[in-house]
Order: structure tokens, then C-alpha cells, then sequence
């Protein structure tokens, strides 16, 4: 069937199989930051953006993203930057296989939550593992990160 | 020191961070042929016939391979130094199947698509043979999971294998029983450990593809490149010399990628139909066919007197190393060669240990290696030891803990250079207020408790771990360094960058490191054995000082004045008496100017006669919920110490990383199977890994020892981060509840119903 989706700005038109997983168009149209880690929607390493709103591309049909808009880690260049100083300045990226999902979705609950928690953090990322950190690395960086208009930055330059 | 002891940023973060395809499947050739398994449903069965007609008339099949397409020589996957201690028992396709899972055909097509409905029409017939499942019942079963004549050994290790015994042995030191008889308080427990998955968030996977010169190349994510290339020489019956392998960045290893996987089936069919061609493994084939921790079953006998100076210990392991034999004779060592010497001042130890074989899947190497099981068993031990006698866990292991500069008996008689355990427990009691703190706390609906433990690992292999470096000095004096070392993650490029940053006094993005190719990196036996850091890390300075030299002779050359009379500060080549001056950049374009110029490069390689223990003590504070049993770890606090810390960051991360591990080994992380041998967890869905809500806080400091024979002081610290969570953890639910949990994980259902085998 033919679809026509907006990836990072540009449409792209493609004749794809109705049971084709937004994952592997994705990956399949080059934007390799998506990964995979497992089969069960258990990992959120595929999270992208559909329409601006966190989603896991393993479980999403392509089909279904027809006219629809879709962000990938390659399509955030300067906030993930932004991020992606705090998680380096604490080491806080060991294989960083599950490292764009993470950031996708970090972003995503920053415009969605106001002066989250810790526990608000905990409990919003809980779909994305990681097997390397132990986690504590990225909840330092996300801390720092979203506090990084207070003086923030100065703490993680250390 | 500039670089050393530096929270340095990797030297990959900003690519991973920006999800560059920087990884083996991104790297794969768009258009390559797709390798998918057909796998075995039985868990011990002969082919006697595999019809592949109709598959091959799907449009799109290349190929299909069975064993009868394959070479017949054996051979081991277990990552390890040749002549290596794993039997050559497996073939790349076999007529007997082993395990649920054990390949059995190797359908090649255009895409995945095509490849699995192909492999649906594949009809194979089996005699089905009653499996081995039970470790415990292995020893001189009637069922004998290898029988076949052309397995092969290369080392003595104990093998009976008619008796499905892959290894056996036995260490004493001094007569343990007549020990034990003297003893006030002697007690003896059985604990058992399960298989855990490593579960990497990246699967196994390879690519190959035929090269300019008609050579192998096989891309993999793969911890052991160098010791990929024998295995694909070893089961492909080519030369080592017509095979390349490359490291890609690996999406995590934690040991998993120390036994080869897939590098065989995608290198098979790249040299057999001249292809390109890829296998990726899913979650389910990398649960369930690749390889876990050894479930290891472990009866200790300890004796003590009644003020707790601890006697003897008599530790007996099983160990399960599943259908083949990687990794079994040594990982089982390490369960009382890495937990007996904690105890140093024992009059007297036995360390006896059996690995069978089994109709489960192959057992490998996950950080710890053996080492995570027999502490696991001995930390226990001696927490129980206190509860009895009605000592401080804590004051007991002040009492009997090992200390620096001893001679360790059952360390391979090893001289103690370095260790700071002391120092690391009184930290950790200090981090979390232990002397304020009971054992136990009732909170009203749930009870907290303590728990602690203490641990210790190698650093590499003594011996026969082997790294080689090389180091070039570039133009505009820049310098690149070659490693055989893998950085699966862990930061090894970064690390070992800063160790030749400070050895030739310049920044560290002045270093740039090369990762592994087989063709252009020095030899290193891989990234395993927490060698990296100290092994690698020693070449890395050796041949920095060579090259430092080399530097100082040419410019005394291109100067015309006495070596003697040069120093070099990093930035300037400067001979005070002879007033002349060059810059480094300016000597680097000048070596390369040709005329008189003379390009320069150093090498070196390190083996360490000695592996000298890094140390960790960790505590937990566990609150169980009295009415559910759930059990959550609020706090752990450990404190480590590898020597001189060279990266403040990766070394914390590492440590935070493996106590989060060693929490779902505690915790939840078992694999289990069905009557029929099929494994239970082989999802995310029924194998829980850790989420960031299970971990509570981790807490992590450093005391360090000096190590002399370490480069800059440092020893390792990749493993033994993993070792305290499981006996802490066990010890903590054991003082809120008063049941001690032998057999993980520790769940609510064994704590509730005080029961521990499930
Ligand atoms: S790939 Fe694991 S959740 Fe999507
Ligand atoms: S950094 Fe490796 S899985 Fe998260």
C-alpha cells in the first residue's frame, strides 16, 4: 500500500506491506538511531515521535502513521544536544544501544511534565531499559539537565 | 597527573548520543542476504531426515544448509587463549541436536520475509531422545549427552565425558576435615544460583562479506575478534590468514559476546555462496540459543571458633554448563579461587567442583564468571556463620577478611601487592549509618533489614591474557593508538587514550583510538577476565615510553645535539644548553618530510604474571512488605576499590551498572524450563531485567589501594561490581524475616511460604 509520512520534516512516499512495523521503515529509510531490543514492547529502544507524543515503533504498523508525522532522534539535532552534554559529562551512555530511545522519550516528558519528581521521572521512563548503567547515571543527567536554567550546567561541568 | 583519575568524556558519547550507525547492523550491506535458523523443538534428538525441496522453490531462497553442508570438524565457541580449556564439541550444523533451540538448518534468502516462510517448509524428522534436564541428576546418567567419538580436548581438565562430566577438580590446602574437628561451630548449607541472561540490550548479530581479495570478512559485535577469527577457522577448515574480523561499537557484552554465536553461520554462508550476507538474532534466539551464566549448586562446610575466627572452608560446585562445554572448567574455578581468599587466614580450605553437561542451552561467560556464584555461596555462609554465633556481620569479616601483603593459598599462591577491603567496608558502614542501624526494623507493614557482603575478582588472567598496543605519532603531532581491546561500552578506547595522554603529556582528544580490526590491530587476547584496563593499560604505557624515546632520538637527529640534552614536555622539544627549540607539531611534519625524516611508531605487549583482586564491600538496605513479600532494595551502598580509579565516571558508572545487575540476579532473574526442556523466559515478558523503579539508590565510592604492577596504580573493576547484591540482599531479607533464601532469586513467594527451592 502506498503511504505518505513526514519523517524529521521531509514526506516520504513508499509502497510498503500493510504489516510493515514503523520500526523497520524507519530503519529501512535510514534513520539507524531507532533500534530494536526485543520483540515484546518491553525495551523502548524503537521510542520515536508520532505527532510529537512518545510511541514504540515495534508496535506501531506504518500503515497506521499515513499522513502522520514522525521524529527520530536524527530530527532533534540542538535539544538533543542539549541533553546529550549531560549524559556525557556523567558517563551516564556505557554501550549507548539504548541511548536514542531514552533521549526521544526524556524529551518528550520534559514538554509533557512540569518540575517533574524523581519519582515522576522514574515512573515515566520506566519502559526504557538499559542493561549497562543501573540507571543512576541517567537520573543524574536528566536532573541536571531539566534544572540547567537554575545553575544546572555549572554542576555537570564539574 | 593531567589525565588520570579524570571524569573524561568517551571518546564515542556524542556519536552514540546522537544515534549515529555506528553498530553491526547498521553497518550490514543494505541488500545482503538474510541468514534465519530453524531451531530444534526437542531437547535431544537425531535428524534422520531434513526435506528442504519445497522450501527451496519460495522465490527469494538462496539456500539451505543442514549438517550435511558443513565441515565435520569440532570445535569450542568459548572466547579463550589457545589451547583452549572448552572441548571441542560442536559442529556449525550437527545430525544430533542438543537443546531446544540447537540450530538445525540455515535457510538463506533476500530478505527475512522470505527466509521464514521458507523455513516453515522445511520437514524434518527426529528421533526424539529422552533429555538430560536436571544438573543434579547428571553424573553417570544413563543418558549421555555426548557420545559422539570426534570430541575432542585440548587441555586436561578432568574430562569423563561418557559420565557427562565436561570437568573436574579439586584444590587443598592443609587437612580441612582435621581443621574442621577443632572447630566450636561448624556449619554446612547448600546454595544455588540459576542461569542468568546476560541480556545486552543489543542482540547477537554478524555480518560477512567476501573482501577485495577474495577474503573472509565477518562483522560482528563480538567482545573477542581475535579469537572469532580462529573459531571461524577452526569451523569453516580455512586459514586463519583468509579471514578478517571487525568490531563495530557493541550494544553491551557483560560476557555474553565472549563465546562466538552467529559470527559461524553468517561467515558459512558469505564463504560458501560468495555473498554478502547478515544474521540478526532476535530476543528470543538470544534467551534461548545463545548462552547464560552456569547455574552452579554449591554445598559449603565452614568452621569457625566460638569468637568467630574463622577455621576452614570445604566448598563443593555442580555446575551446569548446558549441551556444550564453554567456558565450564574455568568459570567453575573461579567459584572458590575468587571466594576463599577473602578468608584468607584460614587454616585450611577445600575447593572441589564437577560441570556437567545437560540437555539446557550452552552456559558462557556473564561477568563474574563463577566468581558472582561462589561468593554467593561463601558470603551467605559466613552471614549465616554470624547470625549463629551472634556476631556483627560487619565485625565478623574485620575479623577474618583478607589484608594486604599475604600470600593467598587458594589464590594460586599469589602475593596480596594492593588492598583496600578494609577501608571499603568501614566506608560503606560509615555511607549508610550502620552503627545507628539495626539489623531489623519493623516498620508495621513491612520490616527493613541489613545485609552486607564483601568481594573480590581477578584482573585478567595471569599468564595468558596478552595485549598488544600500538602507537604512531601523526602529522601535526597528533598521535594514533591501535588496541585489540574491545570496548563493548565500557570505555576501554577512552581509558586507555587518557593512560597515553599522560604518558605523553598532551590532551586526550590528541590520542585517537582505533578500534579492532583483526587485520590492523595488535594481537589482545579481548575485552574479558576484566583485563582491559590493567593488561591493555600496561602495553599502552610501555610502548608510550618507547615511542617517547624514539621521539627524543630523532629530534636529537633532526637538531643535531645530544639526547641528553633534549626534553620533551608534550608541546615542545626543547635542548636548554644547545638553545634550540622545535615544537611537536613541527618535528611530527618534519618526520614526515621525507629526506631526513624517519615516520615513528611503537609497540609493545604486556603479560601479567600476577592478577591482583580488585575489592568491593556493598550493603544493602531491603524492606520486605509483610503482607505481599515484595522486596525492595531502598539503598545500597558499595564501595570499591581497583586500585587507582583512571576514569571517575566510567569507573562509577560500571559500578552503579553492575550492582543494578547483580540486584536482578538477587531479585528476579531465573531461566527456567518446562518438562520438555523448552526454556520458560525467553522475553523480556517473563525474564525481568531491571527497570529504573527496582533499583532504589545506588551509592558508590572508592577507596583505592596502589597496585605497582598496574599501570598508574589501577586494577580492574568490570566484574567484581556484580558480586555483593545476591548475598546482602539474602542476608538483609534474612533479618527482616528471619528466613534465609539459598536458592535466588529471593521472591515474595519463597519468602512468604518460607520456602526456598521453588
Ligand atoms: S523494540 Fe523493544 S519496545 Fe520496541
Ligand atoms: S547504555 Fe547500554 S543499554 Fe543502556
Amino acid at each position: 500500500m502506498k503511504i505518505n509520512i513526514r519523517v524529521n520534516g521531509k514526506m516520504i512516499s513508499d509502497d510498503v506491506a500493510c504489516d510493515m512495523l514503523l520500526l523497520d521503515f524507519l530503519r529501512y529509510h535510514g534513520f539507524y538511531s531507532v533500534k530494536r531490543g526485543c520483540e515484546t514492547s518491553n525495551c523502548g529502544l524503537c521510542t520515536v515521535w508520532l505527532d510529537n507524543k512518545p510511541i514504540l515503533s515495534c508496535s506501531m504498523l506504518c500503515a497506521k502513521c499515513d499522513g502522520h508525522e514522525i521524529t527520530t532522534l536524527e530530527g532533534l539535532k540542538k535539544d538533543a544536544e542539549a541533553f546529550a552534554y549531560f549524559m556525557a559529562n556523567e558517563g551516564a551512555e556505557q554501550c549507548g544501544f539504548c541511548s536514542p530511545g531514552l533521549i526521544m522519550n526524556v524529551l518528550a516528558m520534559e514538554k509533557e511534565l512540569q518540575h517533574p519528581t524523581e519519582e515522576m521521572i522514574k515512573n515515566y521512563l520506566a519502559g526504557n531499559l538499559c542493561r549497562c548503567t543501573g540507571y543512576m547515571g541517567q537520573l543524574r543527567a536528566i536532573t541536571k539537565y531539566l534544572n540547567r536554567h537554575q545553575g544546572g550546567k555549572n554542576e555537570a561541568d564539574q | 597527573m593531567k589525565q588520570i583519575n579524570k571524569p573524561t568524556v568517551k571518546k564515542d558519547a556524542y556519536a552514540l548520543l546522537s544515534g549515529q550507525p555506528v553498530f553491526t547492523e547498521d553497518l550490514a550491506l543494505k541488500d545482503c542476504l538474510v541468514i534465519k535458523i530453524l531451531r530444534s523443538p526437542h531437547a535431544y534428538a537425531k535428524i534422520l531426515n531434513i526435506d528442504t525441496t519445497i522450501a527451496m522453490r519460495i522465490p527469494g531462497v538462496e539456500a539451505i544448509f543442514t549438517y550435511k553442508d558443513v565441515p565435520s570438524s569440532r570445535f569450542t565457541l568459548a572466547g579463550q587463549t589457545y589451547p583452549e580449556p572448552s572441548p571441542y564439541d560442536r559442529k556449525i550444523l550437527d545430525q544430533i541436536v542438543r537443546y531446544v533451540g540447537d540450530e538445525v538448518a540455515l535457510v538463506v534468502a533476500c530478505n527475512e520475509e522470505t527466509a521464514l516462510k521458507a523455513m516453515k517448509l522445511i520437514k524434518v524428522e527426529y528421533e526424539v531422545y529422552e533429555p538430560l534436564l536436571d544438573f543434579r541428576k547428571a553424573i553417570d546418567n544413563k543418558i549421555i549427552v555426548h557420545n559422539e567419538d570426534d570430541y575432542k580436548l585440548l587441555c586436561e581438565i578432568g574430562n569423563e565425558r561418557l559420565r557427562n562430566i565436561c570437568s573436574h577438580d579439586v584444590t587443598i590446602y592443609n587437612d580441612v576435615d582435621e581443621i574442621m574437628r577443632t572447630c566450636d561451630i561448624v556449619l554446612t548449607r547448600t546454595y544455588h544460583t540459576k542461569a542468568n541472561a546476560q541480556a545486552m540490550m543489543e542482540t547477537m548479530r554478524s555480518f560477512a562479506y567476501i573482501d577485495t581479495y577474495g577474503r573472509l570478512s565477518c562483522v560482528s559485535s563480538t567482545q573477542v575478534p581475535f579469537h572469532i577469527r580462529r573459531i571461524l577457522s577452526n569451523a569453516l577448515e580455512i586459514p586463519k590468514s583468509k579471514i578478517r574480523v571487525i568490531k563495530p561499537r557493541i550494544g553491551g557484552g557483560f560476557g555474553a559476546k565472549q563465546t562466538g554465536c552467529c559470527e559461524i553461520f553468517a561467515a558459512f554462508v558469505t564463504w560458501k555462496l560468495k555473498k554478502p550476507s547478515k544474521i540478526i538474532y532476535s530476543r528470543e534466539e538470544t534467551f534461548t540459543a545463545s548462552n547464560s551464566r552456569h547455574e552452579m549448586q554449591m554445598q559449603v562446610t565452614i568452621g569457625a571458633s566460638k569468637d568467630g575466627i574463622i577455621q576452614a572452608i570445604d566448598l563443593y560446585t555442580l555446575s551446569n554448563t548446558g549441551a556444550y562445554g564453554e567456558h565450564g572448567s574455568t568459570t567453575v574455578g573461579l567459584s572458590g579461587h575468587k571466594s576463599l581468599p577473602l578468608y584468607n587466614h584460614i587454616k585450611a580450605a577445600r575447593f572441589s567442583c564437577d560441570v556437567v553437561y545437560t540437555n539446557t542451552m550452552t552456559a558462557g561467560a556473564y561477568r563474574g564468571y563463577g566468581a558472582t556464584q561462589g561468593q554467593f555461596a561463601v558470603e551467605s555462609i559466613v552471614n549465616e556463620l554470624a547470625d549463629e554465633l551472634g556476631i556483627d556481620p560487619c565485625e565478623l569479616r574485620f575479623k577474618n577478611m583478607v589484608k594486604e601483603n599475604e600470600t593467598m593459598p587458594m589464590y594460586y599462591n599469589e602475593f596480596l601487592n594492593s588492598c583496600a577491603l578494609d577501608r571499603c567496608l568501614a566506608k560503606a558502614m560509615e555511607m549508610i549509618d550502620y552503627k545507628n542501624k539495626p539489623l531489623r526494623v519493623d516498620l508495621g507493614d513491612k520490616v527493613r533489614g541489613l545485609g552486607v557482603a564483601i568481594s573480590m575478582q581477578g584482573s585478567g588472567i595471569a599468564n595468558v591474557d596478552i595485549a598488544a598496543v600500538e602507537i604512531k605519532l601523526q602529522d601535526d603531532g597528533f598521535y594514533t593508538l591501535a588496541i585489540g581491546a574491545t570496548d563493548m561500552g565500557t570505555g576501554c578506547d577512552t581509558v586507555l587514550a587518557q593512560m597515553a595522554a599522560e604518558c605523553l603529556e598532551c590532551d586526550v582528544d590528541q590520542i585517537v583510538t582505533q578500534g579492532v580490526d583483526t587485520d590492523f590491530s595488535p594481537y589482545d587476547t579481548g575485552s574479558y577476565a576484566s583485563a582491559t584496563t590493567y593488561v591493555t593499560g600496561m602495553s599502552v604505557v610501555k610502548a608510550c615510553n618507547l615511542l617517547k624515546h624514539q621521539i627524543i632520538d630523532e629530534a636529537s637527529v633532526l637538531l643535531n645535539v645530544e639526547p641528553e640534552h633534549i626534553s620533551f614536555d608534550g608541546k615542545m622539544i626543547i635542548a636548554i644548553e644547545d638553545d634550540k627549540a622545535i615544537s611537536l607539531q613541527e618535528f611530527a611534519n618534519r618526520c614526515f618530510a621525507g629526506g631526513k625524516g624517519k615516520v615513528l611508531i611503537a609497540s609493545a605487549s604486556h603479560v601479567s604474571p600476577t592478577s591482583p583482586p580488585p575489592f568491593m564491600a556493598g550493603i544493602a538496605e531491603v524492606d520486605v512488605d509483610k503482607l505481599t513479600g515484595k522486596i525492595s532494595v531502598n539503598d545500597y551502598v558499595a564501595v570499591v576499590d581497583c586500585g587507582t580509579v583512571i576514569n571517575t565516571n566510567l569507573a562509577r558508572i560500571q559500578t552503579e551498572g553492575g550492582i543494578a545487575q547483580g540486584i536482578g540476579m538477587a531479585l528476579f532473574e531465573d531461566i527456567s524450563y518446562t518438562p520438555k526442556g523448552m526454556m520458560r523466559n525467553n522475553s523480556f515478558m517473563q525474564y525481568k531485567i531491571p527497570t529504573r523503579l527496582d533499583v532504589g539508590s545506588i551509592r558508590v565510592a572508592f577507596e583505592s589501594s596502589y597496585e605497582d604492577n598496574g599501570p598508574f596504580g589501577a586494577k580492574s573493576i568490570g566484574e567484581v561490581v556484580i558480586n555483593t547484591p545476591s548475598p546482602a540482599i539474602a542476608s538483609a531479607v534474612a533479618h527482616a524475616t528471619g528466613t534465609y533464601i539459598r536458592t535466588l532469586p529471593i521472591t515474595p513467594q519463597k519468602v512468604l511460604l518460607q520456602k526456598d527451592e521453588d
